[in-house]
């Protein structure tokens, strides 16, 4: 499998903060949810990734081609949403479809027109006078019609309600039905991410804590609750993290290494992000 | 074909998946020959990831329950009564793997454990 995104050692340093060492791959054809607290780095790994800041050092290929090399020819490949529209306000969705079709050799008017059909987008209308979802689902019409092969969102569901949120995560399933298209996202919304997302990589104080296959990290992962004393019977070797309360003790441990007469819980990706950023080791 | 997924469960996606296809092909509601929706397909619709899909159908081949052939799709898979039999017996060892676990767990003895089963065949067969 090629791989659509490869991030090596990416370095970039700010006065407050640093990433430091950032290393992932995105295989084409899957989604990867990038998550992380606000601060943690997702939008400044976006942004080196686009070479709209630029990298202090570290390597960064996107389709297998240098990023800032080619950096042209892979944006004709790219729809990117951030989480706001970043154009003037007085513009209306035709007028976007003016420029836009100048830029991307590949715009696809058509397209275009029927994604803002279906999302009941207003084609007349100033872009200040659109809500939040609106402008969001705006966003990713214009990420979409030139047919790119790699979608690249910043918190695209962030501040949406569940049925608007619904729709952008159908989209971008049809987007996939296409197997050479792959789809990096970051959001704080781990349940979005639970239901889409092939991989999952955690960044916390510009750091990635894993990057996993995310069937992997929540079957192969159980938190455990009991009692201190009770604690000491899970095997050593099987505990990866500890948080501690005033009443009692809860442990992320490797399932395979526990026996199943032992009641398991099964995590959720918010709660092993958590583990890894508050728990303790054993 | 209907496929129930829930999150409550603490069966993996692909697990409840591959479970409730088998048992649609067990019972005849799958027919050998019959096409499958794609993996693709079948991750939009029940909007999970394209890799619990996949995985759920590599199982489903590794198993013998269904074939894929590129480009075409996958297939329920031609089977004979002694499969069947195969993966019925497999599911009892399950089961009864996770008896014997939780017997050692109380200090339950073996014989005492067949003592258990034993009877438990008798009030069955009665």
């Amino acid at each position: 499998m090629t791989n659509a995104i490869e991030v090596e050692n990416l370095k970039k340093s700010f006065p407050q903060f640093q990433l430091k060492d950032v290393s992932f791959q995105l295989p084409a054809g899957t989604i990867m949810g990038f998550v992380g607290e606000n601060g943690a780095g997702k939008t400044t790994t976006i942004k080196c990734l686009l070479n709209l800041l630029k990298k202090e050092r570290g390597e960064i290929k996107i389709f297998g081609l240098d990023h800032t090399k080619h950096e042209t020819s892979i944006k004709q490949n790219i729809g990117v949403v951030f989480d706001d529209l970043y154009i003037p306000d007085t513009l209306h969705a035709t007028h976007i479809n003016n420029i836009l079709e100048k830029i991307y050799d590949r715009w696809d008017e058509s397209y275009y027109v029927e994604l803002l059909k279906r999302f009941k987008i207003p084609f007349k209308k100033p872009i200040k006078q659109l809500s939040r979802g609106m402008k969001m689902k705006l966003s990713i019409a214009m990420a979409l019609s030139h047919h790119p092969k790699l979608l690249i969102l910043d918190e695209p569901t962030s501040g949406l309600d569940p049925i608007v949120r619904d729709e952008i995560l159908d989209l971008f399933m049809e987007f996939m039905q296409n197997e050479e298209n792959s789809i990096l996202f970051s959001t704080h919304i781990t349940s979005d991410l639970e239901k889409i997302a092939d991989y999952i990589t955690f960044i916390h104080d510009g750091e990635i804590v894993f990057s996993k296959n995310k069937d992997e990290l929540l079957y192969d992962y159980g938190i455990w609750k009991g009692t201190m004393e009770q604690s000491m019977e899970l095997p050593e070797h099987a505990k990866v993290r500890m948080r501690k309360n005033a009443f009692g003790v809860e442990v992320l441990v490797n399932r395979k290494e526990v026996n199943s007469a032992f009641s398991i819980d099964k995590p959720s990706i918010e709660e092993i992000m958590l583990f890894f950023v508050k728990g303790v080791r054993p | 074909m209907e496929i129930k997924l829930s999150n409550a469960s603490d069966k993996p996606i692909y697990e409840q998946i591959t479970e409730q296809m088998k048992q649609a092909i067990l019972t005849g509601k799958l027919k050998p020959g019959d096409p499958l929706p794609s993996i693709r397909n079948l991750a939009k619709e029940l909007k999970i990831s394209v890799m619990t899909t996949k995985r759920a159908y590599a199982d489903l081949e590794r198993d013998g329950f269904i074939v894929t052939f590129a480009g075409k799709g996958s297939f329920v898979a031609e089977r004979n009564q002694e499969f069947l039999r195969e993966e019925l017996l497999r599911q009892v060892e399950e089961h009864l793997t996770k008896a014997v676990q939780t017997a050692k767990l109380a200090g339950i003895e073996g014989k005492e454990l067949i003592d258990i089963l034993s009877m438990l065949v008798e009030e069955e067969l009665e």
